[in-house]
């Protein structure tokens, strides 16, 4: 345990392990995000009450759950580059900080142009929608803050209490459409209780959830490939690898 | 298909442009993300890879420039 521990705080060994699994992350992420997006899109049935608006949801739901979780995962990094001072948590968390970013956007922007057809209006200043902005804000911020910061390890240790001071907003998003009055459905997958949807609504759903994961795993594998390169390239072993031209 | 055709496809009784304009976005930010990461890391390789022959070329001259420098000259003293 102590071992893997350890060797997963080497940049080396996270960079050889990022390699292999690359291609697969990246083939699987596609097929499955594709036949998520085509199976909801062209094959699913319409909803009784929304129509054809609906199909939003095969982009909206996989782009703010990992939204979040991508929060999540960078809030627990963060607590590992505070208490252990670990390399590669910091390298997790700034490479996919701009990941999250993008996706929480895209949450936004699908439940946006979702609302107009559905509730008849782009924006409501609710529980749900609020949060998910301050989401945005607190990518935002971390980034913003990690740029403005020259020293790499300060600039790693502010971006870290930062992200654990936003953590308050990731249960508040999860229960918002429980606690107040919202425009918002409900969430569609729940642990405890069976979806409420009809198999061939979910299924996709949950395909394309897991392609975007995978797809997201490319990403961040990716991105932290090339912190590692910028941060080590004074260390022979990145020397030599990338005059080997294996990057 | 939950279509009887492609142009009943498109159009999605009349929500066509939100949920094409969703996808449509989706494509480009999230196409657009992978291959800008993907094009950053490539340069970042290539600038690494510039460096260090740069690097290694100057360490090869400073080789020969050294051996030329410490070579005793034999001056008279007379």
């Amino acid at each position: 345990m102590w071992q893997f521990f350890h060797k997963l705080g080497s940049p080396k060994w996270f960079f050889g392990i990022a390699t292999r699994f690359m291609p697969w992350l990246l083939a699987a992420g596609l097929l499955l995000l594709a036949a998520g997006i085509v199976w909801g899109l062209g094959f699913a049935p319409k909803d009784y009450l929304q129509g054809n608006s609906y199909r939003i949801i095969f982009i909206h739901v996989p782009t703010a759950f990992i939204a979040q979780s991508i929060y999540i995962m960078m809030a627990s990094a963060a607590v590992v580059t505070l208490v252990w001072r670990m390399k590669l948590a910091d390298v997790f968390v700034k490479a996919i900080a701009p990941v999250g970013l993008v996706l929480t956007f895209l949450s936004l922007f699908t439940g946006a142009v979702w609302g107009k057809p559905t509730w008849g209006t782009w924006w409501v200043w609710d529980a749900r929608l609020t949060s998910m902005l301050i989401l945005l804000f607190l990518y935002g911020g971390a980034i913003a803050l990690d740029r403005a910061i020259a020293d790499e390890k300060s600039a790693a240790r502010a971006v870290a209490v930062l992200l654990l001071v936003g953590v308050v907003n990731i249960p508040i998003i999860q229960y918002s459409v429980e606690w107040w009055n919202t425009l918002h459905q409900p969430s569609t997958f729940k642990l405890t209780e069976k979806p409420s949807m009809p198999a061939e609504m979910w299924v996709p759903l949950l395909l394309s959830v897991l392609g975007l994961y995978l797809l997201f795993g490319w990403l961040a594998c990716l991105r932290m490939k090339t912190e590692i390169l910028i941060r080590e390239q004074k260390t022979r072993w990145v020397k030599e690898l990338v005059l080997a031209g294996r990057g | 298909m939950a279509f009887d055709s492609f142009s009943a496809f498109l159009a999605m009784e009349g929500h066509g442009p939100y949920v094409w304009a969703c996808y449509g976005v989706f494509a480009i930010l999230l196409g657009g993300l992978m291959i800008w990461s993907r094009r950053r890391h490539r340069s970042v390789l290539a600038e690494c890879r510039r460096r260090y022959q740069q690097q290694d070329q100057r360490a090869n001259k400073g080789q020969t420039k050294t051996a030329a420098t410490f070579t005793r000259v034999e001056v008279s003293q007379e």
